[in-house]
């Protein structure tokens, strides 16, 4: 793993640009390849991978908070609830607006409730902070069930779709695949409008969200990579001694827990929208567990690890839904066998295996300095 | 708001309050100590809660309960209790071996435990619901449909015991209540003095306060550890036993909510104090019951919540602050 | 990336340090009637010393005798009970820790708080970033802020290392260095927040004679790039060899004050400190 970790940093960068972009467009094509062994038999792929490509939005967010700054976060749910709300009650509730227009607004509604959440919660200590949170997943969970206003038990339906480009048809038709004995051949039959979203067309709703994971993941690149990115890093590995070096831990903090309650709006709008329809039983405590297992599984802090880790966490259950019964077990099992295991997740940051290169390097130009020198004399 | 209904049955309401809470503390005891020594929230320990409750329900009906009565019935809740203090015991040292101890030796990341505490709550609970199909495969359910039907729903025991109600004035009281609420401060006393006096106790609040030290000591951390597992099942079976005498039905997710609740008194009265633990759950389920009656039912989780993060905004270390573990900065 | 070509770790860079004056000006820091009482425990009481710019000054005293208690009231830790601290003419007392810091006060740890997880060039540019202003915004859309303090900063860590003598292991995770190394990343890191008056808490804990050497003109060098020093130390060789100026404390209170030569011939400083001191130092 390690060795081809190593060999890709090391291609030249128009290659490794290549490479991405091939990957991408791999990941944009998956739903039309009808790949056997990995397309879910009897559900709608194209939702499935919506689903993966929500959790890994999620995941990316909720890394924000748990993996960078080390805030323990249990009720990320709020904030994908809040996002959800937001959305159902603008488009379809209490008013009809575009989807479009209610997106922004969900999201700055999730991120003021982060800041409004945090400022108060972030002060008391890591453990503490962990319950609190879910104490707010479950209120905000609450509150929709009790609310008249919010639709109690039986949600909101009719949330509005983003607008279909070129009409009910589309602007043209894209055929899938099909694989008969040994050939493969295009399926004129079987083909998806570009670019409509509809109850029975999932597969524009995965481009969407595959298309903000994909621009998530650059942000989150820029980010990290900055003042902001290490001023969280400092934060979790010793709040007091960052403080020391002029870091204002809080508000950074505080960043973080408005950050991560963005994306979550975010991919909560999105969320009720591929749905059409929510009510508070899609916002249980669970997956605020589901999503942390997403963040751990892959490895914290390392956005490439907890996307892999949010494709398994969504991929997986889905793809055996036959053994449906038993998923919530066998994925408690992975938990604990991983936890033993693998502490640092499948794919721990990959700072430790960059920091080995380029150690290396220096071995090999330090040798041939002195080398030289030694031919010199 | 409805002030009037709250005034005119605040001594009803207090005393169910109390007895809901005292449930809460004896459940809280477990994640308190626990957290006292390993600095782990265990998530898992709701589980040992309900795995408790279905041994009190099991032991109910295999003896007959629901045709005995008096000094029989009295005897069939002793073994009841009895069973369920053994049930919660064994599960809560079987997660000890299985989900943490294989984490402490590696010093993993206090975030991986919880993960792996998470992970076998979840284990724990599945297991139980679907208690049917692993029953299925070894061709017993038929034998024991009546223990392992209703595998996803509500079981229940009424009508096995019917407690008797007393009227002072125009106060109803629950005897059970009564008896929920001296049972549950009768056994936290006994516990505090335990940890306070005995040399196990000693044990533990060394290793607490500081784990290397203790270990130099002669104080094997292990077998504290354990020890604090055993005491924390012990108490959830108290409290499963308890709880099954007041409600009467359990299911196998019954442990979440009521984890999480007892978690909040845990924090409330500040983690890894025993005594807040009490205090903690008392204060709890007499504010959840105030705020139902104030608000309506549907808003007695909230008012849990808010009250937790309300008193934390306060006083960042609980009621009655931290004390079986040293003052961590 | 280091410059590999060049072996001599410390070449002073002329434009490293922010020396607003010269050295020898007035006094950085002053501390007057400083008390700090823990409940019934009075940890200070009533000290007073001053630093003058570009000069070190070493703080010394038994265990216990509120060294380190004294640092912290400094860098705002701790609140005074009462007495007052002032920085370049300003009172600190109350201010935040991190605004401290960005005023120009820096400071190492008794017992090393690194970042452990982060590289030692990552925890140099946390130091830089004291002083730096990028927030979401300018890293998101790589404005030219973020990319000039990128820029400076790298450039500014790389040289800080290669100071220390610990460039080439810019990339190395700070929990992977020797012991040695983290606490000359220590120094680094308090040096990259641009202070005027840096603190060391022992430096020296743990060092061998030759690596002590070695630190005593690490700090003279600190100091001639303009920097001033407060300097915990227990060693008393060291303390003598590179201080200008000695405060002795003990049980909290300040017991003399003068230069090496006349704290050596002290009496009460000679009972208090040197006469336990010998025994286990030397």
């Amino acid at each position: 793993m390690n060795k081809i970790k190593q060999r890709f940093i090391s291609l030249p960068r128009p290659v490794k640009v290549l490479l991405w972009v091939l990957l991408a467009l791999f990941a944009y094509a998956l739903p039309l390849l009808e790949l056997p062994i990995i397309t879910t038999p009897g559900v709608d792929f194209g939702g499935v991978l919506f689903v993966v490509t929500m959790y890994a939005l999620v995941a990316i967010g909720l890394n924000i908070v748990v993996g960078y700054a080390g805030l323990l976060d249990l009720g990320y749910v709020g904030f994908y609830a809040i996002g959800a709300y937001t959305a159902a009650i603008l488009t379809s509730f209490h008013a009809h607006w575009p989807l479009l227009l209610s997106i922004p607004v969900a999201v700055v509604a999730t991120t003021i409730s982060g800041v409004l959440l945090g400022a108060p919660t972030l002060r008391v200590r890591g453990d503490y902070l962990a319950i609190v949170t879910l104490g707010f997943g479950e209120i905000i969970r609450l509150v929709a069930v009790n609310v008249e206003w919010l639709g109690e038990r039986k949600g909101i339906s009719n949330i509005a779709r983003p607008p279909s480009i070129g009409g009910d048809d589309g602007l043209f038709q894209i055929p899938h695949l099909y694989w008969g004995d040994g050939t493969v051949l295009l399926d004129t039959e079987d083909t998806t409008a570009f670019l409509k979203f509809g109850v029975l067309d999932q597969i524009p709703y995965y481009w969407l969200g595959l298309t903000v994971v994909i621009a998530m993941l650059f942000a989150d690149k820029l980010i990290k990579n900055s003042r902001v990115g290490r001023a969280w890093e400092a934060t979790r590995e010793d709040e007091d001694a960052a403080e020391l070096m002029g870091v204002p831990t809080f508000r950074f903090k505080l960043l973080a827990f408005a950050t991560g309650a963005f994306v979550g709006g975010l991919a909560g709008a999105l969320y009720a929208s591929r749905q059409s329809f929510i009510n508070p039983d899609s916002f249980l405590l669970l997956f605020s567990i589901l999503f942390l297992a997403a963040v751990v599984v892959g490895g914290q802090g390392n956005r490439w690890g907890v996307v892999v880790g949010a494709v398994l966490v969504a991929y997986l259950p889905q793809r055996f839904r036959e053994f449906d019964d038993f998923r919530v077990l066998v994925f408690g099992l992975a938990l604990v066998l991983l936890a033993a295991w693998r502490p640092e997740g499948l794919f721990p940051p990959k700072r430790t295996v960059r920091a080995r290169q380029l150690e290396q390097d220096l071995e090999e130009l330090e040798e041939g300095h002195e080398g030289e020198e030694a031919a010199r004399a | 708001m409805n002030f009037d209904f709250l005034f005119s049955n605040l001594p009803q309401l207090t005393i169910g309050g109390l007895a809901f809470g005292a449930i809460y503390a004896l459940i809280a005891l477990g994640y308190t100590m626990v957290y006292g020594v390993l600095q782990l929230i265990n998530f898992a320990h709701s589980e040992v809660f309900m795995y408790g409750t279905f041994a009190m329900l099991w032991t109910v009906m295999a003896l007959g309960g629901a045709d005995a009565d008096g000094v029989q019935l009295i005897a069939i809740l002793i073994a009841a209790l009895f069973a369920a203090m053994m049930m919660s015991a064994l599960i809560a040292l079987l997660l000890e071996r299985v989900a943490y101890r294989p984490l402490v030796k590696k010093n993993a990341p206090r975030l991986i435990a919880l993960i792996s505490a998470i992970g076998a709550s979840f284990v724990l609970a599945e297991l139980m619901g679907l208690r049917d199909r692993v029953t299925g495969w070894i061709g017993l359910d038929d034998d024991l449909s009546e223990y392992v039907g209703k595998a996803r729903i509500n079981n229940s025991m009424a009508g096995v015991v019917d407690a008797p109600r007393w009227e002072i004035g125009n106060v109803t009281l629950s005897s059970i209540d009564v008896i929920v609420i001296v049972a549950a401060v009768g056994m936290m006393v006994l516990l505090d003095q335990f940890v306070r006096r005995s040399r196990l106790g000693k044990g533990i609040r060394a290793t607490a306060q500081d784990p290397e030290t203790a270990a130099l000591m002669g104080v094997n951390p292990t077998r504290t550890i354990q020890i604090t597992f055993l005491i924390g099942g012990l108490m959830a079976g108290v409290a499963a036993f308890l709880y099954m005498l007041k409600i009467e039905t359990t299911k196998y997710d019954v442990g979440f909510l009521l984890g999480v609740k007892a978690f909040t008194a845990a924090v409330l009265g500040g983690i890894g104090n025993l005594r807040g633990a009490l205090l903690g759950g008392l204060v709890l389920g007499v504010a959840e019951s105030w705020g139902s009656a104030l608000f309506g039912t549907e808003w007695r989780h909230v008012v849990a919540f808010v009250l937790l993060v309300v008193i934390l905004l306060f006083r960042p270390t609980g009621l009655l602050g931290e004390s079986l573990g040293k003052a961590r900065a | 990336m280091p410059d590999l070509t060049k072996q001599t770790p410390a070449t002073p860079d002329p434009e490293a340090p922010r020396s607003t004056a010269p050295s020898g000006g007035g006094p950085v820091l002053e501390v007057q009637n400083l008390t700090l009482k823990f409940g019934g425990l009075t940890a200070l009481d009533d000290v007073s010393f001053h630093i003058d710019q570009g000069e070190i000054l070493g703080l010394i005293g038994p265990n216990g005798a509120g060294k380190t208690t004294c640092f912290n009231a400094v860098t705002g830790v701790y609140r005074p009970t009462s007495g007052d601290i002032r920085f370049q003419g300003g009172s600190i007392v109350g201010m935040k820790r991190y605004k401290i810091t960005q005023q120009g006060i820096a400071r190492t740890f008794q017992n090393i708080r690194l970042f452990p997880t982060m590289t030692a060039l990552e925890n140099v540019l946390v130091g830089a970033d004291a002083q730096h202003k990028t927030g979401m915004f300018t890293a998101l859309f790589r404005l030219p802020r973020h990319r000039r303090e990128e820029r400076e900063g790298h450039d500014r860590a790389m040289e800080l290392l290669r100071f220390m003598g610990i460039h080439r292991k810019a990339d190395e995770l700070a929990a992977n260095l020797s012991y040695g190394d983290q606490r000359r990343l220590e120094i680094a890191r308090a040096m990259a927040t641009e202070p005027k008056l840096i603190c060391l808490d022992e430096p020296a804990a743990g060092f061998n004679p030759a690596e002590k050497v070695e630190l005593m003109n690490l700090i003279r060098k600190v100091r001639d790039q303009g920097y001033t020093v407060l300097l915990i130390e227990h060693d008393m060789k060291l303390v003598m060899g590179v201080t200008d100026r000695i405060v002795v404390l003990e049980f909290g209170r300040k017991i003399a004050e003068g230069k090496p030569a006349e704290i050596r011939d002290n009496p009460a400083v000679i009972a208090a400190y040197l006469g336990v001191d010998e025994e286990d130092a030397s």
